[in-house]
């Protein structure tokens, strides 16, 4: 077991864990930060994505100790009150179904508008080739990250 | 349209403790009960079913009892009664009740038969708390209720004055309620039809914990659980010396056939599980994908069948046949992968337990746990969790009753999840199954013999013995024959149709040909028939079906030449909607391509257009994902796939262009959770016959050459 001190979303948490552990069961067991969600274990569905300096990272794969002086950014820190142009556009759009996957298919968006504030179809299919869906939001996710996108520009 | 309501079907209450108007409502009510006074904090002690809330602030509690899967009824249920109540959506406030046999009946999430079920009884609810309104706010005034009316959370007096339900609420709740209400005309309806946000919405998307991988308790333990890795294998003998030493592990026990590690965090408790030596031994066959192939052969080869529906003489028809037509189709297992793993949280008490998680039946999960602990029902509460989706996975309670039992047997407050393997090779698939079908057709192309036999694995009957076409034709014969395998099989989206639609529309599509009609044109003379003159039992409504259809060929321009675009059919009735769908193929480089689904869909009054469409672009998603890519295969009882990497799930690049349309009429609405995905095979398929002449008679399609995106 090792102590560490992570920054994530702007606030110090303290972790007590074993070196090895992902990110994602640090968050979700430790930091009570549940909204990063775990779906395989092994960077296949994207459930589980964080932004680890601005860069869309899959928690489930990453040991804490590979963070520890990271600036970590979870989906609670996109924004607590929904108020982020992602979550918004999220939101008009309507995308959600059963909503398991797509805090991961928010921060995978983010983090691409981030450094791409005007991506392309196929710049935006690179970025969420990488996010299962499985009630198939996939439209409607397309919908969400251009108008994200919109917004951001205003 | 005025409805009679018993006394008994609805009561309300008095004031809450802060004021403000709680009714009750017996939505689904058929037993007597004791009105009582509720409060908010009280609510759970009386006998009753649903109710709303109205405070006096304005706000509207509207409590929606089915588990939310992401079909939306969380959101669904309550526009029905804010419909009726005419209530501001904005002021509305929805809250998940928990499992409550004594309120609800019904409360489980299947069979897309939530809205039909209870859509008589939300519009009461809703239009019964808007009359007693409407009198508490005439007494008030002293004038007749005749000259007051509703809008948007007010009752508003023809003199222009008005006061809002939340300054009624109080008095209100003095009103006898009425036994007999008058429901809006369907026309005047102003929130049912529009698009409504999930009610979820901002907390999904702010990573709130809704679901039940989320849920925590103080002093609540983590547990994995170690199933026989193939089927027909049981628990020899384990060995937890090394697991138990582990960090943060406080138990590793043994149960049914199952070894449990349980610790403090999820991880350590799967690293723990990777140190656990246990062996296990043969019970019972263990099959390979390779027996299923040949049991399903010597299956369609037996005389051994059970008739499930003969009308006329099918053999006599094929022996005076102009041609016959024969073929088979066959699917693999699948399994259901939710994007959340199955998980339940039990606190065992001795005399009472605490449940809480994702069940699409909470009730059959409260039965069974009962029985285990031999306790009173009551004494099983279920708090529902959202689901992260489920797909007919949690229509079974097995992951619950384990951490039931896991929670007696270490006397502690547990959660046990399942990882991404447990969940794939854990069971209860959709059946692999394999059916033949042979038509007679005469010279002019007309079918006059219809022969289905189905050979299936669990699944008793693996036929619809009533399905189109068998209705219109004179001489039918519906078969089956059942393997009992030691591979647990359950409902996956859309039962049985899930694929049964696709070999069925398939087929029709070779007949259509063999006979040189038209795929529509064939259909639409059948649908004629069958409303002319029906054979036998008839459950569909040939005028629905042909509706659909003329809807979907209108919008996608059937028939009408477009330049390297091909076709294909498909229409089909399940869970009472009508949905037909229109593929559309390019043929690049020899490969076919799909590129677009037109849908036509009929599934009555649609209540969130919004909801409606992401459901129905979701199932041809999940109908196309799965007729594409889905195959779980079996090596001596072992899933060979057990995640992401080796079974394929449909990606976000790999969606065609999607148009939904619904039919306009009016009709009550019925389900729409699973009858958009049974046409896509089919569609698919015979746009896939069109592009390069080759029909697919087994699943997945991606093996045998097509591609997406």
């Amino acid at each position: 077991m090792a102590l560490f001190n992570l920054k994530i979303n702007g606030k110090t948490y303290k972790a007590d864990v074993d070196a090895n552990t992902p990110l994602l069961w640090v968050l979700r067991d430790h930091l009570d930060l549940v909204g990063t969600k775990y779906g395989c274990g092994m960077a296949m569905c994207g459930a589980c994505t964080v932004h680890v300096n601005g860069e869309a990272t899959r928690s489930c794969v990453v040991p804490v100790s590979n963070v520890s002086n990271a600036t970590i950014t979870t989906v609670e820190g996109l924004s607590e009150t929904g108020t982020h142009p992602v979550q918004e556009a999220w939101d008009e759009v309507d995308v959600p179904q059963c909503g398991y996957c797509q805090a991961g298919q928010m921060m995978t968006a983010s983090a691409l508008l981030a450094k791409n504030a005007n991506p392309s179809d196929k710049e935006i299919e690179e970025a969420m080739v990488g996010n299962i869906c499985r009630c198939g939001t996939y439209h409607r996710i397309h919908d969400a990250v251009k108008l994200a996108a919109a917004k951001m520009k205003k | 349209m005025s409805t009679n309501q018993s006394r008994r079907d609805f009561f309300k209450t008095s004031a809450t403790a802060a004021g403000g108007l709680v009714l009750g409502f017996g939505w689904f009510s058929s037993e007597a009960f004791e009105p009582g006074v509720l409060t908010k904090a009280a609510a759970d002690t009386i006998d009753f079913n649903a109710y709303l809330a109205i405070a006096p602030s304005g706000i509207i509690t509207i409590y929606s009892p089915n588990p939310e899967i992401g079909q939306g009824i969380k959101t669904a249920f309550p526009i029905i009664v804010a419909e009726e109540l005419d209530a501001d959506w904005s002021k509305v406030k929805v809250e998940q009740s928990p499992l409550d046999t004594k309120k609800f009946e019904r409360q489980l999430t299947g069979g897309s038969g939530a809205i039909r079920h209870s859509w008589e009884r939300l519009r009461k609810a809703g239009a019964t708390a808007r009359a007693m309104l409407m009198e508490a706010a005439a007494k008030k005034w002293s004038v007749p209720v005749s000259e007051c009316s509703t809008s948007k959370g007010f009752v508003v007096h023809s003199s222009g004055k008005k006061l809002s339900y939340g300054e009624l609420a109080t008095d209100a709740a003095q009103i006898t309620p009425p036994t007999t209400v008058k429901l809006k005309d369907k026309s005047n309806f102003t929130l049912i039809g529009t698009s409504v946000k999930g009610v979820d919405s901002k907390a999904i998307l702010t990573g709130k914990n809704l679901f039940g991988i989320d849920y925590k308790r103080e002093g609540m333990l983590n547990a994995m659980i170690q199933r026989p890795p193939a089927f027909g294998l049981k628990l020899k003998s384990f060995d937890a010396t090394e697991a138990k030493k582990m960090p943060g592990i406080t138990d590793v026990v043994s149960f049914g056939n199952k070894v449990a590690i349980v610790g403090k965090t999820t991880w350590e408790v799967m690293q723990a599980r990777k140190a656990v030596k246990i062996e296990w031994e043969k019970e019972k066959d263990l099959e390979s994908s390779a027996d299923h192939d040949r049991i399903f052969k010597e299956m369609l080869n037996s005389t051994t069948a059970t008739v499930h529906r003969k009308d006329g003489d099918v053999e006599a028809a094929f022996k005076n046949a102009y041609k016959v037509i024969e073929a088979e189709y066959q699917c693999p297992f699948l399994p259901h992968s939710p994007m959340e793993p199955m998980n339940f949280f039990a606190h065992f008490k001795g005399d009472s337990i605490e449940m809480a998680g994702p069940s699409q039946t909470p009730q059959n999960a409260q039965n069974q746990i009962a029985k285990m602990f031999n306790m009173a029902p009551e004494k099983v509460s279920i708090e529902l969790t959202r689901m992260g989706g489920g797909f007919g996975r949690r229509l079974n309670t097995d992951y619950a009753v384990e951490a039931a039992e896991l929670s007696s047997i270490i006397k502690a407050p547990v959660k046990v999840t399942w990882s991404r393997e447990d969940d794939t090779k854990g069971g209860i698939y959709r059946p692999a199954v394999r059916y033949r079908f042979k038509a007679s057709i005469d010279k002019a192309g007309n079918i006059t013999g219809y022969m289905l036999h189905g050979a299936g694995m669990n699944a008793g009957n693996a036929t619809r013995p009533d399905n189109f076409p068998v209705g219109a034709i004179e001489n039918t014969l519906i078969q089956s024959n059942d393997h009992k395998s030691p591979i647990t099989t359950g409902p996956w989206r859309a039962p049985i149709t899930n694929f049964l639609a696709y070999a069925e529309q398939a087929f029709l599509d070779e007949v259509a040909m063999a006979g040189g009609k038209d795929p529509i044109q064939l259909r639409m003379e059948l649908l004629e028939k069958a409303q002319k003159s029906p054979i036998g039992k008839l459950t569909y409504e040939p005028e629905r079906f042909r509706e659909v259809i003329k809807l979907a060929a209108e919008k996608a321009g059937w028939g009408k030449k477009k330049k390297g675009v091909y076709q294909g059919f498909s229409v089909y009735f399940s869970h009472a909607s009508y949905v037909a769908q229109i593929a559309e193929m390019a043929n690049v480089k020899g490969k076919p391509v799909l590129k677009k689904v037109y849908a036509a869909v009929d599934c009555g009054i649609v209540i969130n257009e919004s909801s409606a469409q992401n459901q129905v672009y979701g199932a041809i998603v999940d109908g196309l994902g799965h007729a594409m890519y889905g195959n779980l295969t079996f090596k001596d009882g072992a899933p060979q796939q057990d995640n992401f990497n080796k079974y394929r799930l449909i990606r976000y690049n790999e969606v065609p262009d999607i148009e939904v349309h619904f039919v306009k009429n009016g009709i009550d609405p019925t389900g729409l959770g699973e009858p958009a995905l049974p046409p896509t095979g089919g569609a698919i398929a015979n746009a896939i016959f069109k592009t390069t002449g080759k029909r697919l008679y087994n699943q997945p399609f991606a093996e045998q050459g097509a591609t997406l995106g």
